[in-house]
């Protein structure tokens, strides 16, 4: 197809799967903490509006979960279908992992997902309240195992390789907490806070433009802007020291990153904030650099020497202008959501929280700008370490199953028009939702004794069922 | 004693594998007999039976795939590109019915089209993998430590057979679900169902069966050798006391009896499977030994896996306990 072969069409079609995948676990993540918080708050303090705010986060989250456990399933074949021959080579260190992943994170999630959306009435609000927890705590062992293997892939140790040519575990704690791991964990979990805070911080700021009354929207909006106000700073602090830590194990992938063609052997490296690098002439072009900060950045002195791609053979570094652009996108979110954050922490000193519309529509703007910048962060993270599946021991072009272009291309046309058709419909199914005012949505009486309007057919006394039409 | 780490996995791997196709059978088979339910509350009330369980079911899918890479890395090499247009097909199909069971409370004007989406992908999911089954069990070309065939070796008559069987089954297993599940006008139209769906899978299971231990001389031996043709006798006995079993059940409105004596079944064809398979992974090469993961990982897993399996055991037979009875259509979506 298009003159791509089949390792090619192999790479786009993981690239294509797994960043549709990744969308619904960045918004999965912290929502089914956020829905952990606000059933806790409503046991703790009996206020009504948590069980109504609960109630309508509750079904956006069920539409989304079910779109990633779709997407998920998809990826834990792709291993194999696409990458066989790393799955052969890598199994036995990182198949372990994700199996602890099934068993301590996918069927708890699993498990404690249909009492938590439909069981409230049957278990009581205790028990209601765990389930959610366990769905939350499910979310986040998932993201804990399946980070450790993408970190050992990135920065393997731990290991040794038999006589026909597989990685062999010999260390496991060593496997499981690899340099890289602890950084990338910590930065997409907040990564997965953010998303989420920015998704309730638009909801409740569409919903406060209308109607600055609006309960619901007072309490979401509030709540998103602390939560980002706080994880925003922490996000930056992370990403500086995950960086850090990539420069000591990844060094070619930071070149790229920081568009560093020459190396520095004396220090004393220019942050370049924008410009275009040209892998050519191996020059950035029409360049607009700071002196001197990006070694400040990176080795905190002036002198400390800092590699170029010059210091790497040329089959051995990234494609430079998308680990550069994609690095650049992330940060610029990363900065404006900060900037969104202390905008609305000053509103809030005021007291004008709810009476600020340019406040309320910038919200809005940066609504999906964490979805961009996880994927902006995935993007940066995987073509930067190209062209390896193991750093520097298993390359991409050794990885790949030996499937005819033919049987790939057709399935990436399949996974292209499937994917954008169903969770096509999906988002537009989730934006409705949004779009419907809590106070609509989730009337005061639905919080009663469910049965109290007698045998009504099924969807009309139902929460669940919201036509969004 | 040494314990043979790979035969204890091998086991685990057919357990997850049995939990998925009783399990993820009763609800695809829902979906495959959607089609035929008349009315829409039928069809809400027949969803909504599986939705607070279909997630859970559909994981140890998750966990076959996941566990074969982490401990018969090898086998799931060789096979994920041998059946690669199966396993793929199978893959969409999961995503078009997965989605509605959210999509289609979402919408009035498009929920048909929800249904279809629904039944589409339980039909399609379950004919790939009956496919991958049949085209497993033929076995699989391999050279080195790859897979050495075409796109299309799967593709025989057999494995059609075997798809359309597996369609079958998980129907009947969706309709005696329903039975036990439901009251009224819907388990009315699935004891019909469950009746005609019982006698197509009880043919196609037969016919497959004749054929399978002719594919192979080594398949041959096992079912008509000495002294495994005395529990091959018993195999095809037990599966003709299910089958009374499902009949007086029908016949006595015991609700339960039909989907227990279903399970049975499965339960039953899966031993006959393992019989003909044993100790191979992937016929007619490899074995469960030559596809196993160093000793190293599988000691890591299997002690996670005693404490971990156990425990999802006991939580999802709680959210089972939870939904447990016939679902009350007054009551909503529960
Ligand atoms: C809301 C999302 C988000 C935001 C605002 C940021 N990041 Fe990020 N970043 C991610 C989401 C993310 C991510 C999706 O979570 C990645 C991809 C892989 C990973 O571990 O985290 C990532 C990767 C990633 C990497 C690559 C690490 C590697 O692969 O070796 C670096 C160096 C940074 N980030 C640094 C930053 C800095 C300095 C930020 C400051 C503004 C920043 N990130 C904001
Ligand atoms: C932790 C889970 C992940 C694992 C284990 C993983 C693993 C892999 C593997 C094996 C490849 C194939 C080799 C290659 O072409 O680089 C790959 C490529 C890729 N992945 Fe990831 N990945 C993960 C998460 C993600 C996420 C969440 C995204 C995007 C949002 C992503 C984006 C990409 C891209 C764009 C490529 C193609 C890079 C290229 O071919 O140049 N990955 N990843
Ligand atoms: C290529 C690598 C990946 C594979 C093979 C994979 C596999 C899966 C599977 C099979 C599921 C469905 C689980 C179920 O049945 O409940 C799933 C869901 C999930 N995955 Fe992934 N995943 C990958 C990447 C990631 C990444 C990078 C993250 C986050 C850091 C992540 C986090 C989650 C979460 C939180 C869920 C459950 C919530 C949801 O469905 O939205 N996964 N994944």
């Amino acid at each position: 197809m298009l003159g791509l072969d089949a390792i090619e069409l192999a790479r786009i079609q993981f690239a294509f799967t797994v960043s549709f995948h990744i969308i619904f676990p960045a918004f999965s993540i912290g929502l089914a903490s956020y829905l952990a918080v606000l059933n806790g708050l409503h046991l703790w303090t009996g206020k009504d509006i948590y069980l109504r705010l609960f109630n309508y986060w509750k079904t956006i989250f069920a539409v989304a979960f079910g779109m990633g456990v779709v997407s998920g399933i998809v990826m834990s074949y792709q291993f194999g279908t696409n990458w066989s021959v790393f799955s052969d080579k890598a199994g036995p260190v990182i198949g372990p992992l994700m199996g602890y992943e099934v068993l301590s994170a996918f069927f708890l999630e699993a498990g404690f997902l249909g009492v938590m959306l439909f069981g409230r009435e049957k278990v009581g609000a205790r028990a209601h309240f765990f389930a959610t927890l366990m769905v939350a705590i499910g979310t986040l062992g998932s993201a804990f195992w399946i980070l450790s293997v993408n970190s050992w892939m990135q920065t393997p140790q731990g290991h040794g390789i038999n006589e026909v040519g597989q990685f062999i575990p010999l260390d496991w704690w060593a496997i499981v907490f690899n340099p890289s791991f602890p950084y990338r964990l910590v930065h997409m979990v907040l990564a997965a806070y953010l998303t989420t805070a920015l998704v309730v911080g638009a909801v409740g700021g569409l919903h406060l433009l209308r109607d600055r009354m609006d309960q619901g929207a007072r309490v979401m909006f509030a709540m998103a802007m602390g939560m980002l106000i706080v994880v925003a700073p922490l996000q930056i602090l992370a990403g500086d020291f995950h960086g850090l830590n990539t420069l000591e194990h990844q060094p070619a992938k930071i070149a790229a990153m920081e568009g560093h063609f020459e190396s520095h052997p004396e220090g004393g490296a220019p942050l370049i904030l924008f410009g275009l690098p040209n892998a050519a002439t191996e020059t950035v072009d029409y360049a607009v650099q700071i002196p001197y900060l990006s070694s400040l950045i990176l080795t905190h002195d002036l002198t400390s020497p800092l590699p170029g791609l010059a210091d790497f053979p040329v089959d051995e570094r990234p494609p430079v202008a998308i680990v550069f652009w994609s690095f650049r996108i992330m940060v610029a979110l990363g900065f404006a959501m900060l900037g969104l954050g202390i905008w609305a922490l000053v509103a809030r000193m005021r007291g004008n929280l709810y009476d600020r519309k340019w406040l309320h529509r910038a919200a809005i703007v940066m609504g999906p700008s964490g979805f961009v910048a996880v994927l902006a962060g995935w993007i940066t993270t995987e073509v930067g370490r190209q062209p390896w599946t193991v750093y520097g021991l298993l390359s991409t072009n050794d990885s790949v199953a030996p499937v005819e272009a033919a049987a790939v291309a057709s399935s990436l046309v399949a996974f292209i028009l499937v994917y954008f058709m169903l969770f096509g419909a999906g988002t537009y199914y989730i934006l409705r939702l949004m779009n419907k005012r809590l106070a609509d949505r989730i009337p005061l009486t639905s919080i009663g004794p469910i049965r109290t309007a007698g045998i009504t057919p099924a969807p009309a006394v139902d929460d669940k069922f919201i036509p969004v039409e | 004693m040494i314990l043979d780490l790979a035969f204890i996995w091998a086991g685990l791997i057919a357990f997850a594998v049995l939990a998925y196709v009783i399990l993820d059978g009763f609800d695809l088979g829902v979906g495959i007999l959607f089609p035929f339910l008349r009315s829409t509350a039928d069809k809400d009330l027949a969803m909504n039976t599986v939705a607070p369980v279909w997630d859970g079911n559909e994981t140890w899918l998750v966990l076959g795939g996941g566990g074969l890479f982490a401990v018969f890395p090898l086998a799931y090499a060789v096979v994920m590109p041998a059946l690669y247009v199966p396993i793929i097909v199978m893959l969409l199909a999961l995503v078009f019915r997965g989605v509605a069971f959210e999509f289609r409370w979402r919408t009035q004007r498009g929920k048909f089209l929800w249904d279809i989406s629904f039944a589409f992908g339980s039909i399609m999911a379950a004919f790939a993998q009956g496919i991958a089954l049949g085209a497993l069990v033929q076995g699989i070309a391999v050279e080195g430590r790859a897979y050495a065939g075409g796109n299309w070796d799967w593709l025989t008559p057999f494995s059609i057979l075997t798809g359309v069987a597996l369609v079958a089954g998980y129907a009947l297993m969706g309709a005696s679900w329903l039975v036990m599940k439901t009251d009224g006008p819907l388990r009315a139209a699935a004891r019909r169902m469950a009746v005609w769906t019982g006698a197509v899978t009880i043919a196609l299971v037969g016919l497959v069966s004749l054929i399978t231990p002719f594919l192979n001389p080594l398949y041959l031996d096992r079912w008509f050798g000495f002294p495994n043709v005395l529990f091959s006798v018993f195999v095809p006995a037990a599966i003709l006391a299910a089958m009374l079993v499902f009949i007086k059940g029908l016949r006595d409105n015991r609700d339960a009896w039909p989907f227990l004596a279903t399970v049975a079944l499965f339960v039953l064809s899966f031993i006959g499977l393992g019989i003909s398979f044993y100790p191979y992974m992937v016929p007619p090469s490899l074995t469960i030994w030559d596809v196993a993961a160093p000793d190293e990982s599988l000691w890591f897993l299997l002690a996670g896996a005693l404490v971990l399996v156990p425990m999802i055991l006991a939580y999802t037979g709680y959210a089972y306990w939870v939904f447990r009875g016939k679902v009350d259509p007054a009551g909503g979506y529960h």
